[in-house]
């Protein structure tokens, strides 16, 4: 068998998406706790906790060339512990096994979501800008501290080629992340008097990145965005959504309580997207690849309702 | 709505604007188009402005360096104005907003629409990469909130526009705006309203509200100024650039109000 890339995270939408381009062309190895749903059949699949002994076991007994790490957990009704357990033993373990076993490239996925939504920020963040999500929602604490596990890896093991990936707020017809979520409601909330400058990725795009991040040579820190940036209300305007406007004071209280009682699937955290800017600029990415989203901003938007 | 003529003009204005009609950061045309309008009748028939020197300002990326005054940045404004409807070309200028007005319902999405944006070192690097003139107003907060007995006083001035301009080597046109200062006569800043509001300063004006008079405005243009050295020297260096400017603002101040004989004609 030739070498393999193991992707982590493969049963999600993402890493669904992600199996059905990258096993054209390479032999890919799923890990995941949850069961490949329509695997297809070249494609080795291990049913494993990233934090038990049996991931190394892959890595001993294959040659693997690459990993791309998406197992990362973003569940807001999970408790801080078991979340951050996951998220952080997780990935300490595959860097680990990434290191043991002489894997030459790296690719984690992390978000444009560390930068965390401020009033005080720049339009445009590039990579250098300190991840501040933290400040006001300590839950995204994991991701930050994934990114940065990531981050220090890349230094300390300088022969494995790493590179992190950051890409802006992905959307599509299974995806089933906060901001999809969000989009695909009929009356999602506003908050009255606020229409920030959001950018979104195309699923596909997202993948054909990852496939993009494999390139022998690549490494760094990346932001990925997509087709660009549209105010919020335009988006409302393409998907014929009717948002309820809110005024702010109240919003967050009132989804606290919603939240709390489960009449509402997202934290008051995540309002501050809809709120203040939290956008990147991708121009590292596009310059150091030939990488370019396929998709329009139209059809990365409509792609929340499956067209 | 702003005159087929004018609309013409401003039409060459358009910015690099996606299929939502809005730019990278936010500014759509034609929502500026409408909004402008009040704000023209404004420059015209409120504050009358009168406007010395505007063609000193040089093509291409340009810092253009005001006093503050007058408790709402209605200086702000009539210089924007200036800009769209005095200057040949016309430019559509962009100012720096405090960090706090992205906080504010309405007001934040009204200023990104007309093309104000966080004054971040890094969001104006790149506008002055792309040939835009910024307005920057130096003495920030405590300068258009001050207080009766220090109007025309430059306040403490920042040093963060002279590393802009000697990083990105841009020219600084120093402006000096006569008339902001009477719109709004502000007795006392009434702390702890300011608090509970979280605004960072809540006035008390002869109107109580600080809602503009119709004063005279008389905007004065001056020579652009030209600096060089490194950026990152340290703040002594910066300060005695920054004094240049400062100078030639405060000279450009004292004229004005020496020539001028009433404050509302």
């Amino acid at each position: 068998m030739r070498p393999a890339v193991v992707v982590t995270g493969i049963s999600g939408n993402l890493g669904r998406t992600l199996a059905k381009q990258l096993h054209q062309t390479e032999q890919v190895f799923g890990v995941d706790r949850r069961p490949f749903v329509g695997r297809p059949k070249d494609i080795e699949m291990f049913q494993i906790d990233l934090r038990k002994k049996k991931l190394e076991d892959v890595f001993r007994r294959y040659a693997v060339k690459a990993v791309i790490h998406m197992g990362i957990l973003h569940d807001p009704r999970m408790t801080g512990e078991d979340h951050h357990s996951f998220n952080v033993l997780g990935t300490t373990r595959v860097l680990d096994c990434v290191a043991k076993y002489n894997v030459k490239k790296l690719v984690v996925l992390s978000s444009a979501d560390v930068y965390g939504p401020s009033p005080d920020n720049s339009n445009f963040l590039t990579e250098d800008a300190p991840l501040m999500a933290a400040s006001r929602f300590p839950s995204v604490r994991d991701l930050i501290e994934v990114d940065m596990l990531a981050c220090s890896f890349f230094w300390r093991h300088p022969q494995v080629e790493t590179v992190v990936l950051r890409p802006v707020h992905i959307v599509g017809p299974t995806i089933k992340n906060a901001p999809s979520n969000y989009l695909r409601n009929k009356r999602p909330w506003k908050l009255s008097g606020f229409d920030p400058m959001v950018q979104i990725l195309h699923v596909e795009d997202c993948a054909r990145a990852m496939v993009a991040a494999l390139k022998p040579g690549l490494r760094g820190v990346y932001n990925v965005v997509g087709p660009g940036e549209v105010p919020l209300s335009a988006i409302f305007e393409e998907l014929g959504s009717q948002p309820r406007s809110i005024p702010h004071p109240l919003a967050r209280p009132l989804l606290g309580t919603l939240f709390r009682y489960r009449l509402a699937s997202f934290p008051p955290e995540e309002l501050d997207h809809i709120q203040f800017l939290c956008a990147v600029d991708g121009s590292r990415w596009a310059k150091e690849t030939e990488w370019r989203p396929t998709h329009s901003m139209r059809e990365t938007i409509r792609s929340v309702l499956g067209e | 709505m702003v005159g087929d003529e004018l609309e013409h003009k401003l039409k060459a204005l358009e910015r690099s604007q996606n299929e939502y009609g809005v730019d990278p950061f936010g500014f759509s045309l034609e929502y500026a188009l409408s909004a402008i309008a009040p704000m023209i009748w404004i420059y015209r028939h409120y504050h009358r402005v009168e406007v010395r020197g505007i063609e000193k300002v040089p093509k291409g990326r340009v810092l253009l360096c005001s006093n503050h005054s007058g408790q709402l940045p209605m200086d702000g404004a009539m210089i924007g104005v200036a800009m769209l409807i005095e200057a040949d070309p016309p430019r559509a200028i962009r100012s720096m907003v405090e960090k706090w007005v992205p906080t504010l319902p309405y007001v934040s999405t009204f200023m990104a629409r007309v093309g104000q944006i966080v004054g971040t070192p890094e969001n104006c690097r790149r506008l002055l990469e792309a040939g835009e003139a910024i307005l920057v107003f130096p003495e920030g907060i405590p300068g258009i909130a001050k207080l009766w007995p220090q109007r025309y006083q430059l306040q403490n001035f920042g040093l963060g526009f002279m590393r802009l301009a000697l990083e990105s080597n841009t020219p600084i046109v120093p402006v000096a705006v006569v008339g902001a200062e009477e719109q709004s006569p502000a007795l006392v800043n009434v702390k702890p309203v300011a608090k509970l509001l979280g605004f960072p300063v809540a006035p008390l004006t002869v109107t109580g509200v600080p809602f503009p008079l119709p004063t005279k405005y008389r905007i004065y243009f001056g020579d652009p100024l030209f600096f060089t050295g490194r950026a990152d020297d340290e703040d002594a260096e910066l300060e005695k650039k920054v004094k240049v400017v400062k100078a030639a603002i405060q000279t450009m101040l004292d004229a004005g109000l020496k020539e001028r004989k009433h404050v509302f004609w």
